[in-house]
């Protein structure tokens, strides 16, 4: 963060820093107490998780491993296959097109650009109804095939990113690698995608997550043995009713995966998120 | 309409054939492209078109009869579908600006940090990382009336909060703050935006005199207002399709169990939450009137494809200028 630039005299100067930093330790705090609250329920025994106490008074760790159990580690095994396998389908098919979009001139590039857009902003609800009467002709409603297969015929919005930072780089590079006789399909993978990488894992990261927290797809398709944590998780308080220790285990359990590896890739996730807003 | 204006710039030998170069070439913007305008066919063009056709149909998975403009003056008698409608609004009306305006607030406070910066802008954009089932199952949770931590502070403090899940009046209200708590999307662009102002610019107005006010309405208000008009139209087309907190929301608060076939009807409390995707999920994928389904996707997508219009006004210059 640059440094503040300093206005008025010192005295309201003192005044506005104390200001600005009480405000914004107080909104953090805000926003963390949710968590917090979260982590001490999850923690308190069953009789506790009833009242209103806020502290626990016996620190109960294996509730977490008392959540998860079952149906949540089935729940946890489709929600990472159906993410894990979208995001290699999603890179394998996207990533040329957003090549081609960025490097090849031909005619229509600025419409198929434009249709990429608009296929990035279209309601996935819109296109439900007939995709889900195809896909049972298939018999593959019940599962969720028909939320992993689409990701093999490129995804809007990661050929869009990946397409705003491949134009960012100097064309001189793909240059030079074809003079030395490369294809442009070796030129791809060998010269370009490696200075890409930071997008690459940005556009993986954003899929991954986008599959690890969706609940509109899985609802649609998939049958109880194929629901995801996030399904999963949304009945969780109904099945154990007022059991709201193991609830907050069961929904900090699918939080944990996405904070860590947020806090393992910072950079490369607020990169992303910048090059689809700010440059555009 | 794309495959047709994408043919390629072929370049003609002198009697008119294509040279074994254009052809190449062509081939390979194609080869290129390909898993792109397999997509673009499969899952854009024909179920939209489908959706048109099925619009005019009463379809149900099993029997397929035409019935007209039956579906679409069904729609005008349907108050659920204006219920859901009335609430979309509502949320895209208080919501987005609610979020733009918040975020640009704590951009900007943030602009000003210089210590810890970098920890403030993780704990302000985690929580919209955080599934949103999860989060709204927790947000359900610290606001619940009997135990939840956020009343109970409350009482110790001597004030009471609203029973916001619970609620018809208050169940959106509730949802808007689960929209601020996840504020960090819109955050972390406007505060890159402000982070790109020149300070020089501020120095400069600072000597000159100018208050603070006259600073943001002069200087940073017009750097960052396109950022701004991107989170504004893109909040708006994201607050179309608000589903998920809405229906997650309604299942906890009610106690209902999210089994297949179960008799929970969405909206709840008093149908308050019961928002436009919701009805069309409820009518296609639980009551399977697919024919009916399909007029409401029809109105979604016409509202969607206005903004998005406004937001490719923008783009297209953009794409014009740095695909020379």
């Amino acid at each position: 963060m640059t440094a503040p630039i300093a206005y008025g005299g010192r005295s309201r100067r003192t005044l506005m820093w104390i200001a600005t930093h009480a405000a914004a330790i107080v909104l953090a705090l805000i926003f963390l107490a949710p968590l917090a609250f979260m982590f001490l329920t999850a923690v308190m025994s069953d009789s506790q998780a009833l009242s209103t106490s806020l502290w626990p008074k016996q620190w109960h760790f294996e509730n977490f491993r008392r959540a998860f159990s079952g149906d949540m580690v089935r729940w946890t095994v489709n929600s990472t296959v159906y993410a894990a396998l979208s995001t290699v389908l999603m890179l394998v098919s996207s990533v040329p097109v957003a090549y081609a979009l960025a490097r090849f001139r031909f005619r229509g590039r600025n419409l198929a650009l434009v249709v990429v857009i608009s296929a990035m902003m279209l309601p996935p609800q819109v296109t439900m109804v007939p995709l889900y009467i195809v896909w049972s002709r298939f018999h593959l409603t019940g599962t969720l095939w028909p939320l992993i297969i689409p990701q093999a015929f490129g995804d809007a919005f990661s050929i869009f990113l990946l397409r705003q930072f491949l134009v960012t780089i100097p064309r001189e590079y793909a240059d030079a690698a074809r003079v030395d006789g490369c294809g442009e399909l070796r030129t791809m993978l060998r010269v370009v995608l490696p200075m890409a990488k930071p997008a690459l894992a940005a556009v993986a990261l954003f899929q991954f997550f986008y599959c690890w927290n969706d609940y509109y797809g899985p609802l649609v398709y998939a049958k109880p043995e194929n629901w995801t944590l996030a399904i999963g998780v949304a009945t969780f308080r109904a099945a154990h009713h007022v059991e709201w220790n193991l609830t907050m285990a069961a929904t900090l359990l699918t939080i944990m995966p996405v904070l860590v590896v947020f806090f393992l890739a910072q950079r490369v996730f607020i990169q992303g998120v910048t090059l689809t807003g700010v440059k555009g | 309409m794309a495959s047709g204006s994408l043919r390629l710039p072929l370049r003609r030998g002198r009697l008119g054939t294509v040279s074994r170069a254009g052809r190449r070439r062509r081939l390979r913007v194609l080869a290129f492209l390909s898993p792109w305008l397999a997509g673009f066919g499969l899952f854009f063009a024909y179920p939209l078109a489908a959706t048109v056709y099925f619009s005019f149909t009463r379809y149900n998975l099993f029997t397929l009869k035409y019935v007209g403009l039956d579906n679409y003056k069904y729609l005008l008698h349907d108050d659920d579908a204006w219920t859901a409608m009335r609430n979309t609004l509502w949320l895209v009306a208080v919501l987005v600006p609610l979020r733009v305006l918040f975020g640009l607030g704590v951009a900007q406070l943030l602009t000003r940090i210089r210590r810890g910066g970098n920890l403030l802008r993780a704990v302000f954009y985690v929580p919209y990382l955080i599934p949103p089932v999860s989060a709204t199952v927790a947000f359900v949770f610290v606001l619940n009336p009997g135990t939840g931590p956020f009343p109970v502070i409350a009482r110790h403090l001597g004030f009471s909060l609203p029973d916001f899940f619970n609620d018809s009046a208050w169940a959106k209200p509730g949802l808007s703050l689960l929209g601020l708590w996840a504020v960090g999307d819109v955050m972390i662009i406007l505060l890159a935006a402000l982070l790109n102002v020149p300070r020089s610019l501020y120095e400069a107005a600072a000597i000159d005199g100018a208050g603070a006010w006259a600073r943001f309405r002069h200087i940073t208000l017009p750097t960052v207002s396109p950022v701004l008009a991107f989170a504004a139209v893109t909040g708006v087309i994201e607050t179309l399709q608000y589903f998920t907190q809405a229906m997650v929301a309604g299942k906890v608060a009610a106690g209902q169990a999210d089994l297949p076939g179960s008799q929970f009807a969405p909206g709840y409390p008093g149908g308050s939450t019961l928002t436009f995707p919701q009805w069309l999920y409820d009518e296609g994928f639980r009551q399977f009137n697919m024919g009916y389904a399909c007029v409401l996707a029809l109105v979604m997508f016409v509202i969607a494809m206005a903004f998005t219009l406004l937001l490719l006004r923008r783009f297209r210059a953009f794409a014009g200028e740095e695909a020379q």
